[in-house]
């Protein structure tokens, strides 16, 4: 029986997982996917939000203002990339600056520092590009942006190297209670347990609905995004997003770690769980809702289109759940915004709770520190000169648009990438701005290669993403 | 007597061009602008040929397929069933450009070439 | 720190090309870098006949084709870097390149020439709205997997795009027992040659649906299926006209982007229309002792031209590295009324004849190439037919260019010959 089992292999899941590492337990992380990263935590904003913007008192602000205090040392000690760039609101019209005070003085009542409403030729100093429409703008320095992918892989990774068991392909049907504790159904096998902890996104609703007496209902609420290519990165240097108003929400412009320009997200509630397609009017609205932040919105160099998925609690508070929902049951459910800038607080926060109910004793030999995969490209040129002299692969470029080395696709693969998806997500190959035209046959030849598949074995994604379909003669075969 | 509707080939003109057959031979051709539109139409409705290009399976080489083309054009109406034959052939490695993978393929005159070279892995 | 004399990034029919040419004016320290494993570029997987009409006098494949640059190339003994990446160029011409074999290093050449071609245009790019599954491909990726790779992609195939490339491998993957089951093209016209419409799409029955796009992508892991809807003139989908398609895979064919991440990284000025380097007559980009030719300064539609191309940029580099920069009065050719760019975008006025390449917009039948200098007609040359598909080209005699010229103006004129 495991001392802990925890589903879902998001940002949410492998925070609380990293962070139960830290104990004599047990422990094992359910996904349903081929890999890690594969649900909400691989398609949003990327950035760390500052805090101001949740009702002061809701789990959101507390979780979002500690996670935000949290995440630059969890980035160092994760070596993954984190920029502290800030954040500005912009407000159009003089007649909503009150709500741009509301808005800082909600800011200062969550705590967070260093909130400032700055207007005029200052904001144009900030940000020459922004719109000539905008008259001030709330300045939020502690805003930051990060990469929910590697944050993700470094936690589960790290959490793995402290003893976590992983299962992939492990889907949960069914938690029920047994005697101390649960049993844990999945379309791999049952696992015994005697604590479940709930991180399943936009299906934590199905497993609370399994176990709790107040039924919650989650509804996916999807947001479309454009990305921009590299050369467009440098078109604001802060996260840009717009007050609410009578136009809508608004929709943010932003920088990303890796030097790309984000804008987006729209939000339609669905019903459908895992429904990721973009449209054709969420893309347009994309375009001209961030058009009202920057001028000159670059999209004739968008390299693609994405939507993402927020668990988004359909009925009741709008708030995180967080906590004991029945006995031995935790969760972290209707993490949407800002879940990402609330993980490693709600990792902490889970696993205290989590560490006190099974009186659980601290290990000595915890390793607080992961290092990520070298992305060469960003080396000096003698460090770099070097590593490929210790390893010829590290010299051979397959992605050509991000310079990515076939040693830094090997290392992604030994690190458990099985697919082009879980390659790209890990090292960036295909994610630039030919988006896989080049590098995808080279990526699935390296993947067939280390990790003894077929080329009908390879895969974008894990399960029926199948890329091939045979040889190319098979068709012709008596 | 009949006619058959075709599209010249020769240049970017693309003329819409009017073959009119009296017993399976060609008597007229119309809509062309050039000799070479006539020629074609004459052609392509009596004895269509193509040339045709595809890939054979290489066995023991450092590629799995080695590209091929016919060395002169066959009658269109074979092009599917080569098709096939390419499908179902399978050749030794090492493979020089040039070589002869298939001599008379479907009773044609044309023989199967290589136009690139597979060695020996 | 390594130093040649010229240094040639890509090993396609443009670098092949022009290290021969360069060699054979002389120039005996020369450097062909690939970045893939053999020499031929693009050409390796372009299995099909129909290059080197122009060159030859007969029509090759892809890899024919190639094998007689390649041989050339190493019958004169010019020496080539394979599986090796140009990671950067600074305006000082110093390359920073990274093998598996050689590591990392750096170059330092007196000329340099740009051949490193073009890339597709990604789906990304065309915001075509739906799901991202497995079963999308750029064509060029599916022409390699199923040329050089033996691999299927798939077997029930829908393709966006009918240039050549689209119209190629609907009959490849046909060929290999796949279901072509429409090609779709946004422009009520093809891209395409005619001869590929009809052998590639006619010959077997593939529906070509003019002024058509893909509208929504269906499947969740893998393709299920597209969503086609006839497009307005203004290219926006027409209510009504969806037609759902199933299929395991969609080729996108939907343009080339020459391939300037180098060029632009050293300062070399780009055009916004040709995606390439502005050159003047020789080839030359606007930072000295660098040259452009093939698709990476502007996308050709035969390969005929970029070896023609590439041996005069071979020749210029050559011509620069022993008599330095070519002096002379500027000309700038200006491109409007329907022509969309020239290559050159200015001559100098010390040249003696200069072949200028040209697209046109838009289809014209009955139309006349009209050149003026300085506003006045210098010549007028009538063309039946000139399809954006096609690269046009005018050769131009600088002694018969008035004296005091600044400026000549393409365009296209309509209607009655004057």
């Amino acid at each position: 029986m495991y001392d802990v089992v925890i589903i879902g292999g998001g940002v949410i899941g492998c925070a609380i997982a990293r962070e139960l590492s830290r104990y004599q337990l047990k422990l094992c992380l359910l996904e349903k996917e081929e890999d890690v990263c594969t649900g909400t935590s691989k398609a949003n904003s990327a950035i760390v939000h500052a805090g101001f913007d949740a009702e002061p008192g809701s789990n959101k602000a507390i979780f979002n203002v500690r996670g935000s205090r949290m995440m630059e040392e969890l980035c160092c000690q994760l070596d993954i990339p984190y920029r502290r760039c800030g954040s500005l609101v912009l407000c159009f019209d003089e007649a909503d600056r009150p709500k741009l005070e509301q808005l800082l003085e909600k800011g200062q009542r969550n705590g967070v520092e260093g909130l400032e409403i700055v207007e005029g030729d200052a904001l144009r100093v900030m940000e020459p590009n922004i719109s000539d429409e905008a008259v001030a703008a709330l300045h939020a320095p502690t805003g930051a942006i990060i990469c929910p992918f590697t944050l993700t892989y470094a936690l589960a990774e790290n959490a793995a190297a402290n003893g976590v068991e992983f299962r992939f392909n492990a889907g949960v049907e069914k938690v029920e209670r047994i005697e101390g504790g649960f049993a844990v159904r999945t379309t791999a096998g049952t696992l015994e347990s005697r604590v479940v902890i709930n991180a399943a996104g936009v299906y934590a609703d199905v497993l609370h609905n399994q176990l709790c007496g107040n039924k919650l209902r989650i509804v996916s609420r999807r947001g479309e995004y454009c990305l921009m290519d590299k050369t467009e990165g440098n078109l604001v240097s802060r996260t840009i997003f717009q007050l609410p108003s009578a136009m809508g929400k608004g929709v943010l412009v932003t920088p990303t770690v890796h030097g790309n320009l984000l804008v987006g997200p729209t939000a339609t509630d669905q019903e459908a769980k895992d429904c990721t397609a973009t449209t054709a009017e969420g893309l347009a609205q994309v375009s001209s809702s961030a058009s009202r932040s920057v001028k000159k919105l670059p999209m004739n160099r968008v390299i693609t289109g994405f939507a993402g998925l927020r668990a988004h609690i359909a009925e009741g508070a709008d708030d995180f759940v967080i906590g004991e929902s029945a006995e031995n049951f935790f969760e972290a459910a209707g993490i949407e915004s800002p879940g990402l800038s609330s993980a490693p607080a709600i990792g902490q926060y889970l696993a205290e709770l989590v560490v006190r109910t099974l009186n659980a004793a601290e290990k000595s030999d915890f390793i607080a520190t992961r290092r990520g995969i070298t992305p060469l490209r960003e080396l000096p040129f003698a460090e770099r000169q070097a590593i490929i002299a210790a390893d010829s692969a590290y010299g051979q470029i397959i992605c050509r648009c991000e310079q990515i080395s076939e040693g830094e696709i090997i290392e992604a693969i030994r690190r458990g990438a099985r697919s082009l998806d879980g390659v790209k997500r890990r090292v960036r190959a295909g994610m630039g701005r030919c988006q896989g035209g080049f590098c995808a046959p080279r990526v699935m030849e390296i993947l067939a290669r280390e990790l003894n598949l077929t080329s009908t074995e390879l895969s974008k994604s894990g399960g029926e993403s199948r890329l091939i379909t045979g040889s190319t003669k098979e068709g012709w075969d008596k | 007597m009949s006619e058959r509707q075709l599209i010249c080939i020769g240049c970017p003109l693309g003329c819409m061009l009017t073959a009119t057959l009296e017993n399976g031979v060609v008597t007229a051709v119309t809509g062309n602008t050039c000799r070479r539109g006539d020629e074609y139409a004459r052609k392509e409705c009596t004895a269509p040929e193509r040339t045709v290009t595809g890939t054979v399976r290489v066995t023991g080489g450092t590629a799995p397929v080695v590209s091929v083309r016919t060395s002169s054009p066959i009658p269109k109406e074979k092009v599917m069933e080569l098709a096939r034959l390419m499908g179902q052939l399978q050749v030794q490695a090492p493979v020089r450009p040039g070589d002869v993978l298939a001599a008379g393929v479907l009773g044609t005159e044309s023989d199967l070439l290589a136009t690139c070279g597979v060695a020996v892995k | 720190m390594k130093h040649v004399k010229l240094a040639i990034i890509g090993g396609g029919p443009a670098g092949l090309a022009a290290a021969a040419a360069a060699k054979k004016q002389g120039v005996n320290d020369i450097l062909i870098i690939e970045r893939d494993e053999r020499l031929g570029g693009i050409l390796n997987q372009c299995i099909h006949a129909g290059f080197g009409l122009h060159t030859f006098g007969q029509e090759l494949s892809g890899p024919e084709y190639a094998q007689r640059f390649i041989d050339q190339v190493q019958e004169m003994e010019i020496p080539c870097l394979l599986n090796t990446m140009v990671l950067d160029l600074s305006d000082e011409r110093v390359l920073t390149v990274t093998s598996r074999e050689e590591g990392l290093q750096q170059i330092k050449a007196d000329a340099v020439i740009l051949a490193m071609g073009c890339r597709e245009r990604p789906r990304g790019a065309l915001n075509i709205p739906g799901t991202r599954p497995a079963g999308i491909w750029s064509a060029g990726t599916a022409q390699r997997l199923v040329n050089m790779e033996g691999m299927m992609p798939g077997r029930e195939v829908v393709i966006l795009g009918s240039g050549d490339i689209g119209l190629i491998m609907a009959r490849r993957m046909t060929m290999e027992g796949a279901r072509v089951k429409a090609v779709a093209e946004v422009m009520p016209y093809s891209g395409g040659l005619k001869r590929n419409i009809v052998q590639c799409l006619d010959d077997f029955d593939i529906p070509l649906l003019l002024s058509t796009t893909v509208v929504q992508i269906h499947g969740g892991k893998k393709l299920e299926g597209v969503t086609l809807a006839q497009v307005d003139a203004q290219r926006r989908p027409i209510a009504g006209t969806e037609q759902y398609i199933p299929c395991d895979t969609l080729l996108l064919s939907v343009g080339l982007l020459p391939e300037n991440e180098l060029s632009a990284a050293a300062g070399v000025a780009l055009s916004p229309i040709t995606g390439g380097p502005v050159v003047g007559e020789d080839l030359a980009t606007s930072i000295e002792g660098v040259f452009a030719c093939g698709n990476v300064l502007h996308v050709h539609d035969l390969v005929d031209f970029v070896s023609q191309e590439a041996a005069l940029a071979g020749e210029a580099a050559a011509r620069y590295l022993t008599a330095g920069k070519p002096q002379g009065d500027v000309i700038s050719l200006l491109a409007e009324g329907g022509v969309r760019y020239t290559v050159p975008q200015h001559i100098r006025r010390g040249a003696d004849t200069v072949t200028v390449r040209f697209r046109v917009g838009q289809p014209y039948r009955d139309a006349a190439v009209c050149l003026y200098a300085d506003g006045k007609l210098l010549r007028r040359i009538p063309k039946r037919v000139l399809a954006p598909g096609e690269m046009e080209r005018v050769t131009l005699r600088i002694a018969d260019l008035p004296e005091d010229c600044r400026t000549i103006r393409f365009c296209i004129e309509e209607g009655e010959t004057k």
